[in-house]
C-alpha cells in the first residue's frame, strides 16, 4: 500500500467573502508545484452571507506517476483530517473547531476581526458572543496558530482579504513551497495584481511575526492636554470631596454633562451625587469601593444629558463629527463630501424643546397637534454640509442656554429625582438591591417610540419594586426583569416575567 | 446576463483528442454533452447545475458550430417536455435541473416520454439537493426514476468517471429506448479536477432533417392501446437490454480485494468518501487499494441481479452505503438474495443512519462498527485521524458561542425594504398570514424579518394561500419572485386567483432576474439579451390575466412600499390585488455598474457615489435599525462613548449606497443618526466653487462651537 497522502486544506468562510478565490489559487499553486489539486465547494445559497467551507485536496505527482494510476481524493474535509484550516472570520475558526477540522496536527491561521451574526446584532443590548474564548481554544487546539486582523490588513493594503489569507498561508510555510511560487499565482490571475500582492505582503509578514496587531485611537484634536480653567473646579470639587474610586466614572460623567449643558450643569450633577455619596457611606460604601456611587456617575450623567433636538444639532454640526464622517466613508484628502441627516421630528420632539407652557397647550390640543404634524409633514433629509442645512442645526444647538426652560427638561428633571429617590430609600435596605435600581437606567434609551418603550418598561419594573423586594433573591430577580425587558421588542418577555411574578405572590398569598 | 460569466472557461469546449481539460464538474458535463454530439440541450437553472445553464448559455457560438440548440427553458416541465425530439428521431438530447425540486415539476413529462420509450439518447442531468448546503426537502430522485422506468446513473466523483457516465449514459439510453438520468451530487458538480478529453462531434443527423422529414409512429404516442403495450415493453424489452448492455460495458466495477467474508457495495458517488473513510481507518491507501472488497454501483437503477449474486455469494455480510431514505437498493438487494436463497446479512440502515448526509465521518462510524461485528480480523491497520485535543468542555463551550450563519439577503439587496415596510404595515394593520415562494426573498423567514408561514413550490406562493379564499376581518399576502412568476407563477397563482375571485394580496418581487439561482435573465428582465426575448413587463401579463388592482411600486421607497401594502390590506375593492416591487438584483447591478463607475473615474469623469453613515454619538444602542433591516454592512462595533455599554450600529465599507437604512429610519421613525454621504469624483470647479463657499462660512459657526468646547475641556483622561 502507498504511503502517500494527500494535503487536505479546508477554508470557512462567509458568503461573499472571496474563499472560492483563495481556493483557486491554492489550486493553482498546487498544480504549479507537483501537485494533483481538487477542490470542491457547496455554492448554493450559502453564498448568501451563510457560512459556507471550502476544501481543497493536494495530491503530490511522484507518486501517481510511480502507479500510474490516479488518487482517489475527498470530496468533503474528515474530523481530524486536515492539515490547514483558513477562516477568514473569527467565528468561523469556531465553527472549524466545532466540526472537528482542528486537530493536533493542523495548522490554523484565521483572521480574528468579527464579522458579526445576525443574532448578535439584533439583541437590543449587546447580543456579542465572546471572542476570546474562541482564541483561547484555537491557541490549545491547533499545532500552530496565526491570527490576526487580516481583514483590516486587506483594508489597509487596499486588497482582497483572500490576498492576505494567501500570504499568512505562505508565510505560515505549512506548505512547502516558495513565497515566488505564491506571488506568481496572484500574477496569473491578472486582476488587481499589485494591490493583492500588497496583501499578500500584510499577509507573509503576519505569519511570520504572528502578533496580534493592535491599532491607536485617533485622539480628538480639540482636547487640550490640561483641564481648562472654567471646569477646573469642578475637577477640584470632585477630588476634594469624592474618594478616589469615584474618580473615572464621574470625570467621565462631567465631562458628558457639561458637554451637554454647562458649568453649572456639572454643579448639579456633582449635587446629586454628593447625596449619593453620603447614602453610599452610610450602607458602608467605604468597604464596597462606592460601588453605588460609581455606578450613579455613569448613569446619572447619561440619564442628565437625554437625547433632545437640541443635543442631536449640536453632536452634528460639530467639526470634530465632520472629520470622522469623512473617515468613515473613507473620503480622500479634499474630496468633497456632502452629508444629508435622515430626521424625522414629531410633535413630542418639538414640544420638548419648546417652553414648558406652550408645549403643555400643544400636547393638550389635538387640533394644535393636528396643525403642527401637518407642518412637520414626513421625514426630511438635512443637507448638513450645505449652509442652509447647517444654518438650522446651528441654530437649534444655540437653543441649549435656554433648555432649562424647555418641557422636556422639567420632565427629566422629574423622572431623575423620582428614580433618585428611589435608589436612596433602598440604599438603606440592601446595598446590591439598590446597584441594580441604579442600572436600570440603561433600559432608557432611544428617540421617538423606542425611547419611549424604555420609559415605559423601566416604569412597569419601578412599579413593581415592591413584589421584588419581598422575592428570595431580589437582585436576581430585578437582573432577570431587567433582562427581560430588553428581550424583545413587544414587551412580551418582560410581561411575562411581571405576570408571573404577581402570580407568585397570589400564589403565596 | 448570469451571476458568474464562463465566457473565459467555454473556450476550453473546444480542446480536442490529447488535451487535458482542468475545470469544474459541470463544465466537463457540458464537455461531455457535446463528445456525444447532442442535437439540443434544455433545463432550468438551480443550484448545483445553475453553472451548467450558465456555461451553455455562455457557449452559444460553440453551440451553434456543432449544430446544437440550447434552450433556457421556462421550467422543468418545459425542459422534460423537450425530450418528445428523442422519441421519433435518433437525435440525442440532454435537459438538466436541481433535483428533487425540478423533478417534481418535470414529472409529467417524463413519465410520458419514459412510456413512449426513446429512439436517440436522452439524457437528464439532475443536481441532487441534497446534504449540507441543500437549500430544498430532503428527498431522492432515486424514486422518479424507479416510479417511471428511467435508468439511474450514479457515477464516482471524478471527472472522467462523470464525463463516461455522460458519454454511456446516452449509448445506454439508445440501447434500451429508454431515458437515463444521471445524478449528480452538490459537491460533484463544484469539484475541481481533470480529464482527458476527446474531439467534440456534431450530430450527422440534425434537428432540421428532422423538421423537414417528419416521421410520425402511433404507437409510441400515450393512448390506449400503445400505453398498455409500453409497460409490458418496458419489462420484456428495456430492461433486459438495459441489463445487457450494463453488464457487457461493466458499468458497475468490483473494486479493492477478493478476500474476506466482508464486503461493501457503494453507490458510486459515495466511493470517495468510502475509500477516505477505509484511508482513515487504515485499511486502504490513497490511490483506494484495500482488501475489502467493495461493489461499486454506478448505476444504481437497474440492479445487474447476476452481479449482485456473484458478490454477495461467498460473503457472510455486505455493508450497504445507500444515502438517503427510503432504502430502495437495500430492499431490493435483499430481494435479490432472498429469491436465489443466497445467506448473506445485508448491513444498511441498520448501522448507517436512516436520515442525513454520509459524511466521511458518519462512513467512517458505520464502517468501523460494521467491520467489528462481521470482519474483525481485517482490523489491523492503523488509523490515520488525528486526535481533538480540546476537551469536551472546551468543544461545547465553542459550540455555545459560535452562532449560527444563515443565508440572507445581500448587502443592498432590493428585496429587504419589502419586508421591512411589511414589518411596519403589520404595526398597523395587524398581523397576516404571509405565503413564501422560493427564491431570495424566503430569506425573510429567517431573522431579522420573521416573515412567512409555508412555501410549497416555486411559483406556487398564492395558490399556498388560495384556501384563505373566505370572509374575513384580515387578508392574507403572499409573495412571489419573478422568477416564480414566469415558471408558473402566472398561471398557478395569478391566474388561478382571478378565476376563483380571490380578494387577497400578491407581491411579486421583480428584480430583473432569477436571482437565487445567479442571475440569469427571464422574459421581465430590463438587460438586453442577443438570443432571449426579454423586456416583457409583468405588470401587462397580470393585467393581460384579468387583475385589475396592480400597483408598481420601486422597493427602495420604504414609506411608499408601507402605503401601498396598508392600501392593499385595507381597500374596499374586492377581488386579486396584486403589488409589483420592483428594483434591480444589488448583486447583478453592482457587476454591471461598479467597472463602469470605477473606469469613469479614472478617466477623470465626475462621479457622485452614496453610501450610507450612523453616527456613533447619536447612537444609543437599541439596534432597532438592524431589526426592521439586516443588511450585512449594516452591522455593530464597540461604544465610542465610555459611559455606554451596547455596541453602536456602524455600516461598514461594504455599503453599496441603496439607502434602505435611511428610509427604514423615516419609515418608522427611529432615531436621527443615520446620514447619507455624497462622495463627489472629479468635481467640477463650479463644485469646488461651492464647496469652498459653504466650507468658509460652515467653518467660521465651527470655529465658535469649537471655541466653546475648549472652554469645557477637561483635557486629557490622566
Amino acid at each position: 500500500m502507498s504511503e502517500a497522502r494527500a494535503i487536505k486544506i479546508a477554508m470557512t468562510a462567509l458568503g461573499g467573502q472571496g474563499g472560492g478565490v483563495l481556493a483557486s489559487w491554492i489550486v493553482r499553486l498546487g498544480e504549479n508545484n507537483g501537485y494533483v489539486a481538487q477542490s470542491t465547494s457547496v455554492p448554493g445559497v450559502a453564498q448568501r452571507t451563510g457560512a459556507t467551507v471550502y476544501y481543497v485536496e493536494l495530491f503530490p505527482q511522484g507518486p501517481v506517476q510511480e502507479k500510474g494510476k490516479a488518487p482517489v481524493l475527498a470530496l468533503m474535509p474528515a474530523p481530524g483530517d486536515v492539515d490547514i484550516v483558513v477562516s477568514a472570520e473569527l467565528m468561523e475558526a469556531g465553527r472549524a473547531m466545532m466540526r472537528g477540522f482542528v486537530t493536533s496536527k493542523t495548522t490554523l491561521i484565521t483572521s480574528t476581526h468579527r464579522d458579526y451574526a445576525i443574532d448578535e446584532k439584533i439583541k437590543m443590548g449587546d447580543g456579542r458572543q465572546a471572542a476570546d474564548s474562541i482564541l483561547e481554544a484555537a491557541q490549545k487546539a491547533a499545532s500552530r496558530f496565526i491570527a490576526a486582523d487580516m481583514a483590516q490588513a486587506a483594508e489597509e493594503a487596499g486588497a482582497v482579504i483572500s490576498s492576505v489569507m494567501f500570504g499568512a498561508l505562505a508565510g505560515s510555510g505549512a506548505l512547502a513551497i516558495d513565497r515566488a511560487s505564491f506571488e506568481d499565482v496572484i500574477r496569473a490571475s491578472g486582476r488587481a495584481v499589485e494591490s493583492n500582492l500588497r496583501g499578500f505582503a500584510r499577509g507573509f509578514d503576519i505569519a511570520h511575526s504572528n502578533k496580534l496587531e493592535t491599532v491607536a485611537k485617533a485622539a480628538d484634536k480639540n482636547i487640550a492636554s490640561a483641564p481648562s480653567p472654567h471646569v477646573a473646579p469642578l475637577l477640584d470639587r470632585l477630588h476634594n470631596n469624592f474618594p478616589a474610586s469615584v474618580y473615572y466614572w464621574a470625570r467621565e460623567g462631567l465631562k458628558r454633562v457639561v458637554d451637554y449643558q454647562d458649568v453649572q450643569y456639572g454643579d448639579a450633577y456633582l449635587d446629586r451625587l454628593a447625596h449619593m455619596l453620603a447614602a453610599d457611606t452610610d450602607a458602608g460604601g467605604a468597604r464596597k469601593d462606592y460601588k453605588l456611587t460609581q455606578a450613579l456617575a455613569k448613569h446619572l450623567a447619561l440619564w442628565m444629558s437625554y437625547e433632545d433636538s437640541i443635543r442631536v444639532a449640536d453632536l452634528k454640526t460639530r467639526g470634530s463629527r465632520f472629520e470622522r464622517f469623512r473617515d468613515d466613508v473613507r473620503a480622500d484628502d479634499g474630496q468633497i463630501v456632502d452629508v444629508y441627516e435622515y430626521m424625522h421630528p414629531r410633535v413630542e420632539e418639538v414640544c420638548d424643546v419648546l417652553p414648558n407652557g406652550l408645549a403643555r397647550m400643544v400636547l393638550g390640543s389635538n387640533m394644535l397637534k393636528k396643525i403642527m404634524g401637518a407642518v412637520l409633514g414626513e421625514g426630511r433629509r438635512i443637507p448638513t454640509t450645505k449652509v442652509r442645512g447647517f444654518l438650522p442645526l446651528y441654530f437649534l444647538s444655540s437653543l441649549r442656554s435656554m433648555r432649562r426652560t424647555t418641557y422636556r427638561f422639567k420632565v427629566e428633571e422629574k423622572r431623575i429625582e423620582d428614580w433618585l429617590s428611589v435608589c436612596l430609600a433602598a440604599s438603606k435596605k440592601n446595598y446590591t438591591f439598590a446597584l441594580e435600581i441604579i442600572k436600570l437606567q440603561r433600559l432608557i434609551k432611544g428617540y421617538g417610540d423606542t425611547h419611549e418603550r424604555g420609559i415605559g418598561n423601566f416604569n412597569q419594573i419601578i412599579a413593581v419594586l415592591g413584589v421584588v423586594e419581598s422575592q428570595m433573591d431580589p437582585v436576581m430577580t430585578l437582573k432577570s426583569l431587567s433582562e427581560a425587558a430588553l428581550k424583545d421588542e413587544e414587551g412580551a418577555a418582560l410581561r411575562a416575567a411581571i405576570d408571573q411574578l404577581n402570580q407568585a405572590i397570589i400564589v403565596a398569598a | 446576463m448570469a451571476e458568474r460569466s464562463f465566457a473565459k472557461e467555454v473556450q476550453h469546449l473546444r480542446m480536442g483528442e490529447g488535451d487535458v481539460f482542468h475545470g469544474e464538474g459541470i463544465l466537463a458535463v457540458t464537455k461531455a454533452l457535446l463528445q456525444s454530439g447532442v442535437s439540443y440541450v434544455g433545463g432550468y437553472q438551480g443550484a448545483p447545475i445553475s453553472h451548467l445553464m450558465d456555461v451553455l448559455a455562455d457557449a452559444q457560438e460553440i453551440l451553434g458550430e456543432l449544430n446544437v440548440h440550447f434552450e433556457a427553458s421556462a421550467s422543468e416541465a418545459s425542459a422534460a417536455a423537450m425530450l418528445a425530439a428523442s422519441v421519433n428521431y435518433p437525435l440525442r438530447g440532454a435537459v438538466t435541473w436541481k433535483s428533487t425540486v425540478g423533478t417534481n415539476v418535470a414529472s409529467d413529462a417524463l413519465a410520458n416520454v419514459a412510456s413512449s420509450g426513446v429512439k436517440g439518447g436522452a439524457l437528464v442531468i439532475v443536481g441532487e439537493d441534497y446534504g449540507e448546503g441543500s437549500s430544498i426537502m430532503q428527498e431522492r430522485t432515486h424514486a422518479f426514476a424507479m416510479k417511471s422506468q428511467m435508468w439511474l446513473l450514479d457515477p464516482r466523483p471524478n471527472l472522467t468517471s462523470i464525463v463516461d457516465a455522460v458519454e454511456t449514459g446516452f449509448q445506454l439510453s439508445e440501447a434500451s429506448n429508454t431515458p437515463v438520468m444521471l445524478e449528480l451530487r452538490i459537491r460533484a458538480c463544484h469539484v475541481y479536477g481533470s480529464f482527458e478529453v476527446k474531439d467534440n462531434k456534431a450530430a450527422e443527423f440534425t434537428l432540421s432533417d428532422a423538421m423537414e422529414n417528419p416521421k410520425r409512429d402511433y404507437s409510441r404516442v400515450v393512448l390506449p392501446p400503445s400505453n398498455f403495450a409500453h409497460e409490458v415493453e418496458k419489462i420484456e424489452k428495456r430492461w433486459p437490454a438495459a441489463i445487457e448492455f450494463i453488464k457487457n460495458n461493466k458499468l458497475n466495477e468490483f473494486l479493492g480485494g477478493h478476500k474476506g467474508k466482508a464486503g461493501i457495495i457503494v453507490q458510486g458517488g459515495h466511493y470517495n468518501t468510502l475509500i477516505r473513510a477505509l484511508e482513515l481507518l487504515g485499511l486502504a491507501d490513497a490511490f483506494g487499494e484495500t482488501e475489502i472488497p467493495i461493489y461499486c454501483l454506478n448505476v444504481t437503477y437497474p440492479l445487474i441481479d447476476d452481479e449482485v449474486k456473484g458478490f454477495c455469494l461467498d460473503k457472510e455480510a455486505v455493508l450497504m452505503i445507500e444515502e438517503g431514505q427510503p432504502e430502495y437498493i437495500e430492499q431490493a438487494v435483499n430481494t435479490i438474495l432472498r429469491n436465489a436463497d443466497i445467506q448473506a446479512r445485508i448491513i444498511g440502515k441498520s448501522i448507517l443512519p436512516r436520515a442525513g448526509e454520509y459524511t466521511g465521518q458518519v462512513l467512517q462510524a458505520g464502517i468501523r462498527q460494521f467491520l467489528e461485528a462481521y470482519a474483525p480480523k481485517p482490523l489491523h491497520g492503523t488509523p490515520q485521524a488525528s486526535a481533538m485535543v480540546l476537551s469536551d468542555a472546551d468543544q461545547k463551550l465553542i459550540a455555545e458561542i459560535v452562532p449560527p450563519r444563515p443565508a440572507g439577503f445581500c448587502t443592498g439587496c432590493p428585496e429587504r425594504p419589502v419586508f421591512s415596510a411589511m414589518k411596519l404595515v403589520q404595526k398597523d394593520v395587524g398581523k397576516f398570514h404571509v405565503s413564501c415562494d422560493i427564491g431570495c426573498h424566503l430569506f425573510s423567514i429567517l431573522p431579522p424579518f420573521d416573515i412567512g408561514n409555508t412555501t410549497m413550490g416555486y411559483g406556487l406562493g398564492w395558490s399556498g394561500a388560495s384556501a384563505f379564499n373566505a370572509p374575513s376581518k384580515q387578508r392574507t399576502v403572499s409573495i412571489m419572485g419573478d422568477g416564480g412568476f414566469w415558471h408558473n407563477g402566472l398561471t398557478s397563482g395569478v391566474g388561478n386567483a382571478v378565476f376563483n375571485k380571490n380578494d387577497n394580496v400578491l407581491v411579486i418581487v421583480d428584480n430583473g432576474y432569477a436571482a437565487a439561482t445567479g442571475g440569469q435573465d427571464i422574459l421581465s428582465s430590463r438587460a438586453d439579451n442577443k438570443t432571449k426575448s426579454t423586456n416583457n413587463p409583468i405588470a401587462k401579463a397580470v393585467r393581460g390575466m384579468g387583475v385589475d388592482w396592480v400597483r408598481e411600486v420601486n422597493t427602495y421607497n420604504v414609506g411608499e412600499m408601507k402605503k401601498v401594502m396598508t392600501d392593499a390590506m385595507t381597500t374596499a375593492i374586492t377581488g386579486p390585488k396584486v403589488i409589483i416591487a420592483q428594483s434591480e438584483c444589488m448583486l447583478n447591478r453592482q457587476r454591471r455598474e461598479k467597472p463602469i463607475r470605477t473606469k469613469a473615474i479614472k478617466d477623470g469623469k465626475r462621479v457622485v457615489r452614496a453610501r450610507y453613515g450612523v453616527d456613533p454619538d447619536t447612537c444609543t444602542g437599541d439596534h432597532s435599525c438592524i431589526r426592521i433591516s439586516g443588511c450585512p454592512s449594516l452591522t455593530i462595533k464597540d461604544n465610542p462613548d465610555p459611559l455606554r455599554d451596547h455596541p453602536v450600529a456602524w455600516v461598514n465599507n461594504d455599503c453599496v449606497g441603496c439607502g434602505v437604512c435611511g428610509e427604514n429610519a423615516h419609515a418608522a421613525i427611529l432615531c436621527p443618526s443615520f446620514f447619507r454621504a455624497e462622495l463627489v469624483y472629479n468635481p467640477s470647479a463650479w463644485d469646488r466653487f461651492k464647496a469652498g463657499l459653504r466650507g468658509a462660512i460652515i467653518g467660521v459657526m465651527q470655529a465658535r462651537i469649537d471655541k466653546r468646547r475648549q472652554k469645557y475641556s477637561f483635557g486629557a483622561t490622566p
